[in-house]
């Protein structure tokens, strides 16, 4: 016949069908980490895998503390904030990936 | 089948650089890279704690074995790591996970 069968079909790069293709539509772009023990990373995201490991460069890492007054019960929030070049951050730890938040 | 295909590789490539790993106890160890595994376990040699007085008791240590699951974040030369390959193999790596 004239007709060629469909090739069987491949996955496209192009379409996004599970939620580790949302964060390949990331690569190169700045992206949002959560991760455990209330730790944050904000930076360029370069690699990834199935395991969420992953490399970000231009990092900025906030870990945030609780202080509670004995007296008064007061919560006192403290963050530090660090730079790092290039990182890589174990996919363990992390709880989510998001576009960069926006203040305002 | 590899356990971290891609991440192993990287790991394999910076042999013999200098990084530094930061465990999910805390604690972080600088030191030369020597040998890395598909679990992403890491072997350092010539190893320094970057807080001596906080953990004193790997001063005579030189070299060590991490098992990779303690790992929290491995700090890398910037300038050692070329991030065009890294997405370009991240990109690749998704796609035959895919399949």
């Amino acid at each position: 016949s004239e007709d060629d069968p469909l090739p069987p079909q491949q996955p496209s790069t192009n379409t996004v069908e599970e939620p580790l293709d949302l964060i390949r539509l990331s690569l190169d772009e700045r992206i949002y980490v959560k991760m455990k023990n209330d730790r944050e990373l904000r930076g360029r995201l370069h690699a990834y895998d199935q395991h969420l490991n992953m490399i970000l460069g231009d990092v900025e890492e906030t870990v945030t503390t609780v202080e509670i007054d004995e007296e008064t019960y007061e919560e006192l929030y403290k963050s530090t904030k660090r730079n790092i070049p290039m990182l890589f951050v174990r996919g363990d730890g992390v709880v989510l990936v998001a576009p960069p938040l926006r203040v305002g | 089948c590899f356990y971290s295909a891609l991440f192993y590789s990287f790991f394999k490539s910076l042999v013999g650089k200098d990084v530094v790993v930061e465990l999910k106890n805390d604690l972080s160890i600088c030191g030369t890279l020597h040998s890395v595994d598909q679990y992403l376990n890491i072997k350092l040699t010539d190893i320094s704690v970057t807080d001596p007085e906080k953990y004193p008791h790997m001063l005579s240590v030189k070299n060590c074995f991490i098992r990779g699951s303690v790992v929290r974040y491995v700090q890398l030369p910037a300038d050692e790591v070329d991030t065009q390959l890294l997405q370009d193999a991240a990109r690749k790596e998704a796609m035959q996970q895919k399949q």
